[in-house]
Parts: C-alpha cells; sequence; structure tokens
C-alpha cells in the first residue's frame, strides 16, 4: 500500500489540469511507502499521448530526495482522456519492479497505483489518501 | 574495488568494470532502459559499453520512465 496525503494528491490533479491536454508526469519521495514529497517532472515528449522523464531531472529529483533523507518510491503520470489503467505502452516501458506506478485520470479524477513484474505481470498496489492523521480514504478499486 | 552506487558505498568485487558489466552485477537487466551518471556526468547509453569505472567512483543509475496511451487492460 503506498499513502498519500490530501495534498499532494491535489497538486497531481493541478498538475495534470494544468498540462492537460498532454500527459503529466513526475516523482513521489517518501519513506515507509508512505509519501511525503512530490517532484514534478518535464514531460519530455509533451503529448497527450505519451510522456517520458528528462534524465537530467531524474537525477536531480534523486539528489533531492536523498538529502531530504526520503527515497522515490512512485512514479506518477496522468491520463487526460482515458481511465486510471496501465495502457500497453504503460506496462511495455515500467522497466523498474520496484517502484509504484500511479495514473490519475482526468475524467475520473482518481488515482491508482500499480506495480510491473520483470515478467510484465500488473498487479494493482493501494493507494489510500491521508485526509487527516486519524483518517484514511481508499481511492483504488 | 569500492564504489559509491545511488548513494551508498558498496564493494565490487573486481579491478576494472565496464558500466554495462557493473549495471549487471546489479541485476539490472535491460541496461538500455536506465540512465547513468558517473561522478555527476551523464553517461549516453553507446558509452556504457566502454567506460569503466574505477575505484572511489560515483555511479547513480535510474530506470527510463515513460509510457503511453495504447490499448487499455
Amino acid at each position: 500500500m503506498i499513502t498519500l496525503p490530501q495534498r499532494i494528491l491535489d497538486e497531481i490533479a493541478t498538475q495534470a489540469a494544468e498540462e492537460a491536454p498532454n500527459e503529466a508526469c513526475g516523482y513521489l519521495a517518501g519513506r515507509d511507502g508512505a509519501a511525503v514529497e512530490r517532484y514534478a517532472m518535464t514531460n519530455a515528449d509533451a503529448s497527450p499521448e505519451h510522456f517520458s522523464f528528462v534524465p537530467h531531472e531524474q537525477f536531480a529529483a534523486l539528489k533531492r530526495a536523498r538529502e531530504a533523507d526520503l527515497e522515490l518510491i512512485a512514479v506518477y503520470h496522468s491520463h487526460p482522456e482515458t481511465p486510471a489503467r496501465m495502457s500497453a505502452e504503460d506496462i511495455r516501458l515500467a522497466n523498474d519492479p520496484s517502484t509504484v506506478y500511479l495514473i490519475y485520470s482526468v475524467p475520473e479524477r482518481r488515482i491508482r497505483g500499480f506495480t510491473v513484474t520483470r515478467e510484465k505481470e500488473v498487479r494493482e498496489h493501494d493507494v489510500r489518501v491521508a485526509l487527516d492523521d486519524r483518517n484514511t480514504a481508499q481511492l483504488t478499486g | 574495488m569500492r564504489l559509491k552506487i545511488n548513494g551508498r558505498q558498496e564493494e565490487v568485487v573486481a579491478d576494472k568494470l565496464s558500466v554495462v558489466e557493473l549495471l549487471k552485477a546489479k541485476d539490472v537487466e535491460m541496461p538500455d532502459m536506465v540512465s547513468v551518471q558517473l561522478n555527476g556526468e551523464i553517461l549516453e547509453r553507446a558509452a556504457f559499453e566502454n567506460t569503466t569505472v574505477k575505484e572511489d567512483d560515483e555511479v547513480e543509475f535510474l530506470y527510463f520512465m515513460g509510457g503511453g496511451r495504447q490499448e487499455v487492460r
């Protein structure tokens, strides 16, 4: 399970809206499955149908996370017009079996998480949004 | 030799290692799908084979991140 503060989910939604019709993307940094920071990344493809990260921004994000004693725990991108599902291209390019791939669907206003094994088996990964310190809301399924 | 790999000091049992060999040693099965930074400089993928790492080098690697919209499942 990965836990997002409501603030981060709101930031992802805002970034997705601002960058629409293109796909928006970024990393989440945190520890023990709890996201603490969001690092918006440039979509090098600047496309409504594709995204890719810029390597020097990736390394900068890694350094920033490390300096904050965090790890890069998830990658997110938006689907401006389609549901929060892994597309065939998302699966093909999901090369890191250790990370969580989050997809935020703009029309659905919903985020879902997935992991992808080396054999390209896709598994849903629970995403919980922390509304406050005592309460969480599950947005998966 | 001693290397700093993704921020951690590690001992690698080799005196000379190409970037490709190092990635394989770190269980990276698809070197073409990673970006590598050696001592702060991003390497071109074409240079992975012929670039060697040496004692006290700092190596960072990250997977290519991308996706796209095709058929959904």
